[in-house]
């Protein structure tokens, strides 16, 4: 038996894979600096970090769906949607609600319902029925965004309870709340996936749902619960973009998901399920995040943007596959 | 004796497809008892159904006389139950000590404990002397190490019934005595088995009594002393077949493919091969002598380090699979259903990718044409299928080999590689294809043979046996098993 050879132990670099972005967040830094003074200052890095802190609620989201092997793209269409329908619930017809005359202190609990339920009705359709998770959420988008455009017949939200504006704009210990959030929520998904066997399902999932089943895994239960978080935590990001802008706009959260996949996929994890970290995610979030601020500081204009933009992420894509070895799927 | 294991008149249909039509097996307290049919005989639905992963439509499993569990309750069945399936449940992109404990990880509180999960994974893998790092991934472990993590995980669980579902398919030789081996203590300790192999020797090695199953249907079960082998083949096909003779071949002097100097870093040195029209070549060797490196270097899915392959004397641009393909290399790989074939697609297009050029012009290929070829093909190799038309996803393991050797023979090669020609599937299948090779051999090609089936290297005119990466003996036809094995595992020289 002990002819048998072991493979090779690789020196652990699989350990650092998670942390193969953070070379290209230091020359983001490094450049950031070089090209403008007000870039490393503590109001301005906060102000990337809060402008962050929604759409890495959707990374977080998206990553758990991304490893446990399915997809969700009506995330983006719940950011809007979700606290939209809480806040109409809560307000008064005259201010565009439905009159129902509901305490203003309900509007998140209800916001976070709203999300909780379009990720179990995605979750019925994928895991009840079978339907193909991309086709599905495609459609889930569209009407998910028709749920906002309808009932405010296209037309912003003001006039919203305090209570939704709170998180979205309060100060705790000197930083936004919205980072606080956003940061334990990261702490707990890094927890949750590295530590608790449940979270290690969603990776047997992801990597060979047959096998999960035979390993005593309740994968759909698993795939439901997956989803039902992330609809909650895309309401909970649409109630922090919320408190950031004051009013619900009939765009909110659209075309977000693009920055969603692009944020996850670059920090690691893979398309085809199985594969990533929530830490990796998050460097994505990182550089995605210190791209646009840099891109907005040296005013380069909004129009030629989107190509600098796209540009950096296939560059930071090239890096991570460079450092991380392997081809990316 | 008492039956630790029993299923009764099981029914389970899949469609219009009846896949147990009443079948029933049962297993005596103690004793290992293989399961033998052909492909599509319904061996597979009855793991499944055994070990809890499919309903059955009727019928009951019983285990020491007692009803089987719900469905749902995954560890009640697990204590009951263990199973080392055919295809691999390994998750490639975890840990060998993830795998291992897949949902019962080490915790403290609700906290994985990698690190005593480590220890623990170590712990058992000693016990069952798997030398494996287990913070390995499980993705890149060979066939081998995966399958004996896979094996020392099913017998992690207590159960004291197992079922293996074709283990020995893709082991060497000593990595098979050393699981029979394991299999006979474990017997001794009074764990039931059954066993499920296409290797019939192996039945009469290991197990006491045999069950039968054909077209879905029980045939017969009894003790293996009492059923010889002519009998188990009649039982498992319907009819009295006859051991494939290999036939008498002619060797031309025209050399068709060759390699000088080969040498490819980890996996073989210095070889030297020429195979001539109208010759069987084999090559025998452990898993570890290289045989499949180098003969995937033949072929150019391998790029040799140095040295020169040759098809009708012209050199073949290295590591280029076209290349090869165009000088006139017909190749079988070692793993169909990574190589092989692309199971969404027919069988008419899965056998004639190689030739899409002939089949009409400007890169259209005409389907009629194509199915004018892929019929002749299926009528050639007897391929079982409702027509060129069918995925070959659905066709069984023997069937879907026939489609890979069409796809090799579909233009003519002047030199043909395969490797492990005949793994899972069955008899009737097996000689079909060495048929067909032989076949092709008659008609002027040169043929190597790649495969640790000794019966394969039967119809080879030599064998060269490779141990640690070079050629150690070139052993003409007329050797016996015994000779063989002993220069494999470098007994002799």
């Amino acid at each position: 038996m002990t002819t048998l050879t072991a493979p090779v132990p690789r020196v652990r670099l699989a350990r650092f894979r998670d942390l193969t972005l953070v070379p290209v967040i230091v020359i983001l830094l490094v450049v950031g600096a070089f090209l403008d003074p007000t870039f490393m200052t503590a109001g301005n890095l906060t102000n990337v970090l809060q402008q962050q802190a929604a759409i890495s609620l959707l990374v977080l989201a998206e990553a758990m769906i991304l490893i446990a092997g399915k997809f969700d793209l009506s995330l983006e269409s719940t950011v809007g949607t979700a606290p939209a329908i809480a806040v109409m619930l809560v307000i008064p017809v005259t201010a565009g609600g439905f009159g129902l005359g509901l305490p203003g202190a309900l509007v998140i609990p209800l916001a976070l319902l709203v999300g909780a339920a379009i990720g179990a009705f995605n979750g019925f359709l994928i895991v009840r029925f079978k339907l193909s998770a991309f086709i599905v959420t495609l459609a889930m988008l569209i009407i998910v965004h028709g749920f906002l455009q309808g009932p405010t017949e296209g037309k912003t939200l003001f006039q919203l309870p305090d209570s939704i504006l709170y998180l979205g704009s309060a100060t705790w210990l000197g930083l936004p709340a919205a980072i606080w959030i956003a940061g334990a929520l990261f702490a707990a998904g890094i927890f949750g996936l590295g530590y608790l066997r449940l979270g290690r399902a969603l990776y047997a999932i992801g990597g060979n749902a047959d096998a999960a089943r035979a390993a005593g895994i309740r994968v759909d239960r698993v795939l439901y619960g997956v989803f039902i978080l992330g609809g909650t935590l895309a309401a909970l990001a649409g109630i922090l973009e919320t408190g950031r802008l004051g009013a619900i706009g009939n765009n909110q959260g659209v075309g977000w998901i693009f920055m969603v996949f692009a944020a996850a996929v670059i920090g690691g994890v893979s398309m085809d399920g199985g594969k990533g970290t929530i830490l990796g995610a998050l460097t994505g979030v990182l550089v995605i995040g210190l791209v646009q601020n840099i891109l907005t500081l040296i005013g380069v204009s909004g129009f030629w943007q989107p190509v600098i933009y796209g540009g950096i992420i296939l560059i930071a894509l090239m890096i991570s596959r460079i450092a991380g070895g392997k081809a990316q799927d | 004796m008492k039956n630790h294991v029993e299923a009764r008149n099981v029914v389970k249909r899949f469609g219009p497809t009846v896949a147990l039509n009443g079948a029933g097996i049962a297993i005596a307290e103690g004793e290992t008892h293989a399961l033998v049919g052909r492909n599509g005989a319904g061996k597979s639905t009855l793991v499944s159904i055994l070990t809890g992963l499919q309903p059955a439509d009727e019928g009951e499993v019983l285990f020491s006389g007692e009803p089987a569990p719900v469905l749902a309750d995954r560890d009640a069945w697990r204590q009951r139950v263990a199973c080392v399936y055919q295809k691999s449940t390994i998750i490639p992109a975890l840990t060998v000590a993830e795998n291992l404990f897949l949902n019962r990880q080490a915790t403290k509180g609700l906290k994985i404990n990698w690190r005593g999960l480590r220890a623990e994974a170590r712990e058992l893998l000693d016990t069952y002397e798997v030398d494996v790092d287990v913070r390995a991934l499980a993705g890149d472990l060979t066939v081998e190490q995966r399958q004996l993590v896979e094996i020392a995980r099913a017998l992690s669980f207590g159960a004291r019934f197992i079922i293996l579902d074709e283990p020995t398919a893709r082991l060497d030789g000593a990595a098979i005595e050393r699981l029979f081996g394991r299999m006979r203590s474990l017997r001794e300790q009074g764990v039931t088995m059954m066993y499920i192999s296409h290797h019939l020797d192996e039945v009469y090695e290991i197990c006491q009594s045999v069950t039968v199953f054909r077209d879905a249907r029980h045939i017969v079960t009894r003790s293996v002393a009492d059923l010889p082998h002519d009998e188990l083949v009649a039982a498992m096909t319907g009819e009295a077949t006859v051991a494939y003779e290999a036939r008498p071949h002619t060797p031309a002097e025209t050399v068709v493919l060759s390699g000088q100097g080969l040498t490819l870093g980890g996996r073989y040195q210095d070889i030297d091969i020429s195979v001539k029209s109208g010759e069987v070549v084999g090559l025998a060797g452990s898993a570890s002598s290289g045989k499949v490196g180098l003969a995937e270097t033949l072929v150019g899915l391998r790029r040799a380090d140095s040295g020169t392959v040759m098809v009708k004397g012209a050199p073949v641009k290295p590591g280029d699979v076209p290349a090869a393909l165009r000088a006139g290399l017909g190749f079988v790989p070692e793993d169909r259903h990574h190589e092989g074939f692309v199971p969404l697609l027919s069988v008419g297009e899965n056998a004639t990718f190689p030739i899409a050029r002939k089949l009409g012009r400007y890169g259209i290929v005409s389907p009629a044409r194509r199915r004018a070829k892929a019929d002749e093909l299926i009528k050639n190799l007897d391929i079982k299928t409702e027509g060129p038309d069918q995925p070959v996803g659905d066709l069984s393991g023997g069937n879907a080999q026939k489609v890979v050797f069409a796809r090799a023979l579909v233009d003519d090669p002047a030199a043909l590689v395969v490797i492990n020609p005949t793994a899972g599937v069955d008899v009737k299948a097996k000689q079909a294809l060495l048929g067909a090779v032989e076949d092709a051999v008659e008609r002027g090609a040169g043929a190597v043979v790649v495969s640790d089936e000794l019966d394969d290297l039967r119809i080879c005119d030599r064998v060269l046996v490779m141990f640690h990466g070079r050629i150690v003996k070139d052993v003409p036809r007329g050797w016996t098993d015994h000779e063989l094995v002993a220069v494999m595992e470098g007994i002799e020289e």
